[in-house]
């Protein structure tokens, strides 16, 4: 089998995996918990590939999520507008913010890069906390409209979970896409060393700039199916803690693998629903996390299984061999 | 904040006086910032920055959710150092804490001159930050000036964290704010320029108050930010320091 089929299939029946799920589960509180973890791989795999394939650092992305969300929450709570329609125009939103930002952003590289799009993170928060009239400030904005079409309403969990999987499932099929076109291959290069990439060609800036508008984008789009399935928004879910989140999604997760956001995602938004009891710990746990995945699976749980999964085939290679 | 907190504690659930509260604090900072060196940074030396960075950040969210657990979430407030009542010079009210940090961000910075300029192992350190490798090749150990460089901010952080705890009242989450503003002040000022960085730091504390009196008090933290980017967006060198070319 080809690479190619081969990764078709994976992809095929990851999708399979994800449609059944829901007709082996009980109750709506999986459901609910699957939900975001689909909103969550959506934003992991957006900023995968700017930090695990361009390897460029943003500690502001919850801030594009909170954009998504609110221009959706704002248009469609104040002037009706379709909601359809408000997603896409908070997408392009986002995205022109982030074209705009990331010619002087991305410039930067290392602690500059982080400090910046941390410090537009900071802004954007402050800003949905302090236009009260706007958005609500800290007690939030409430009665955002569920999504429909015609008079299908996605207003209960099952509807929301083939919602937001199939809008998931194409973002990652995009991006695994994206990741092996020559845009994937020249991002890999700039993350590798941004000089020799330029030397080979690549336009740098404009590539990561791209990406970063890409990245955005896709984060605008998981904050608008935020807002229509939650129906309820407060600014405490797009702070510099939730950019931290997604950070350590993608680490776990692995950089530059798109399954492996999906990993990162399930497990993030997982973890604490167990840690319920042991409340305010999951801080010190993400923190332990990007510790301790970074210093010891440097390429994250997805390549750490792999490797050990190669190990272990060796090991059996040869000892059929052995015993032949 | 570990060191505003650290000091609360000696100070209240010790009972111990202030100047040993201080120093033991001072002290635990500087060891918990050799410990992260040791085991985070040092095994990784070779590691892309990428890494290092978000290293840094999940050890920084770590301490943070520590302090939270051990200490829990109150504000305490530190005493001031020699008394409350304020002080009138020429018109000016000023409470004898801010006089306190006058003088010890002055202290800090002359010793830091001194050390850096006139020192042997100041100037290795920045032969260090300039090229490992050649400081290496000259018989500098740049392992220990990397763990010293750790230790001396880790000190100065705490000391700064003790000194305005009066002022702001200390708990687990001061220190992201205030750290992030040291860097806006560092990113202002210009790296590893001393005077710059002092510099940084009044015009950031300046244009703060005057943009809290001048268009809201809630876009305080928010003033302090957009200055940062426009900052890192027009003269990322800082404002301060003369350009440098970066070889590759």
């Amino acid at each position: 089998m080809t690479k190619e089929k081969r990764q078709i299939l994976i992809f095929l029946i990851f999708a399979l995996a994800l449609l059944i799920t829901p007709f082996f589960l009980q109750g709506s509180y999986y459901l609910n918990v699957l939900v975001f973890i689909g909103i969550h791989t959506m934003l992991a795999v957006a900023l995968n590939l700017l930090l695990g394939y361009a390897g460029q650092i943003s500690l502001g992305h919850a801030a594009f999520f909170g954009l998504g969300a609110y221009i959706s929450g704002i248009l469609t709570t104040r002037f009706s507008l379709d909601p359809w329609l408000v997603i896409v125009l908070a997408a392009v939103c986002a995205a022109t913010i982030a074209f705009v930002i990331g010619f002087p952003i991305l410039k930067l590289k290392g602690h500059y890069l982080a400090m910046a799009t941390l410090g537009f993170g900071i802004i954007i928060y402050i800003i949905f906390n302090e236009t009260v009239s706007w958005t609500g400030g800290p007690s939030g904005l409430s009665g955002i409209p569920s999504l429909h079409i015609g008079s299908w309403i996605f207003d209960n969990d099952l509807y929301n979970y083939y919602l937001i999987w199939i809008i998931t499932l194409a973002v990652m099929l995009l991006s695994i896409n994206l990741s092996q076109s020559r845009i994937g291959r020249a991002l890999r290069a700039i993350h590798d060393s941004e000089v020799a990439a330029r030397v080979m060609g690549i336009n740098a800036r404009v590539l990561k700039v791209q990406i970063f508008t890409v990245s955005a984008f896709i984060s605008a789009i998981a904050g608008s199916l935020y807002a229509h399935t939650m129906t309820f928004i407060a600014p405490a879910s797009f702070g510099f803690n939730f950019s931290v989140e997604l950070v350590t999604m993608v680490v776990v997760g692995g950089l530059g693998s798109i399954y492996g956001s999906f990993l990162g995602a399930a497990i993030l938004t997982i973890l604490p629903e167990f840690l319920r009891f042991f409340h305010d710990f999951d801080i010190i746990i993400y923190g332990l996390l990007l510790i301790i995945i970074n210093m010891f699976m440097p390429g994250g749980l997805i390549s750490g299984l792999q490797s050990l999964a190669e190990i272990a085939a060796a090991k059996m290679k040869g000892k059929t061999r052995g015993d032949a | 904040m570990l060191g505003g907190m650290l000091t609360f504690f000696f100070l209240v659930i010790f009972g111990l006086p202030l100047a040993p509260s201080i120093i033991l604090a001072i002290l635990i900072s500087t060891i918990v910032g050799i410990t992260f060196e040791r085991l985070a940074i040092r095994p990784l030396k070779n590691a892309k920055p990428i890494r290092l960075i978000i290293i840094t950040i999940g050890a920084s969210i770590f301490m943070r959710g520590a302090a939270m657990l051990i200490w829990g979430k109150d504000t305490h407030a530190l005493p001031a150092f020699s008394g409350n009542d304020p002080l009138y010079i020429a018109q000016a009210t000023i409470l004898p804490q801010h006089l306190w940090i006058f003088a010890i961000t002055i202290l800090i910075i002359i010793a830091s001159r001194l050390f850096f300029n006139h020192s042997i192992i100041g100037k290795a350190m920045r032969a260090c930050a300039y090229n490992a490798q050649v400081a290496s090749l000259v018989g500098i150990d740049v392992k220990i000036m990397v763990m010293l460089s750790f230790a001396v901010s880790a000190a100065i952080g705490s000391m700064a964290g003790i000194i305005i705890a009066p002022l702001t009242m200390t708990s687990y989450d001061v220190g992201i704010m205030l750290g992030l503003k040291g860097f806006c002040a560092v990113i202002i000022g210009g790296m590893s320029s001393g005077l710059g960085t002092v510099l940084g730091g009044l015009l950031l504390g300046l244009l703060e108050a005057l943009g809290a009196g001048f268009i809201s008090a809630s876009y305080k933290d928010a003033i302090a930010f957009i200055i940062l980017l426009l900052i890192l967006f027009f003269r990322p060198e800082g404002l301060f320091k003369k350009k440098e070319t970066e070889r590759v």
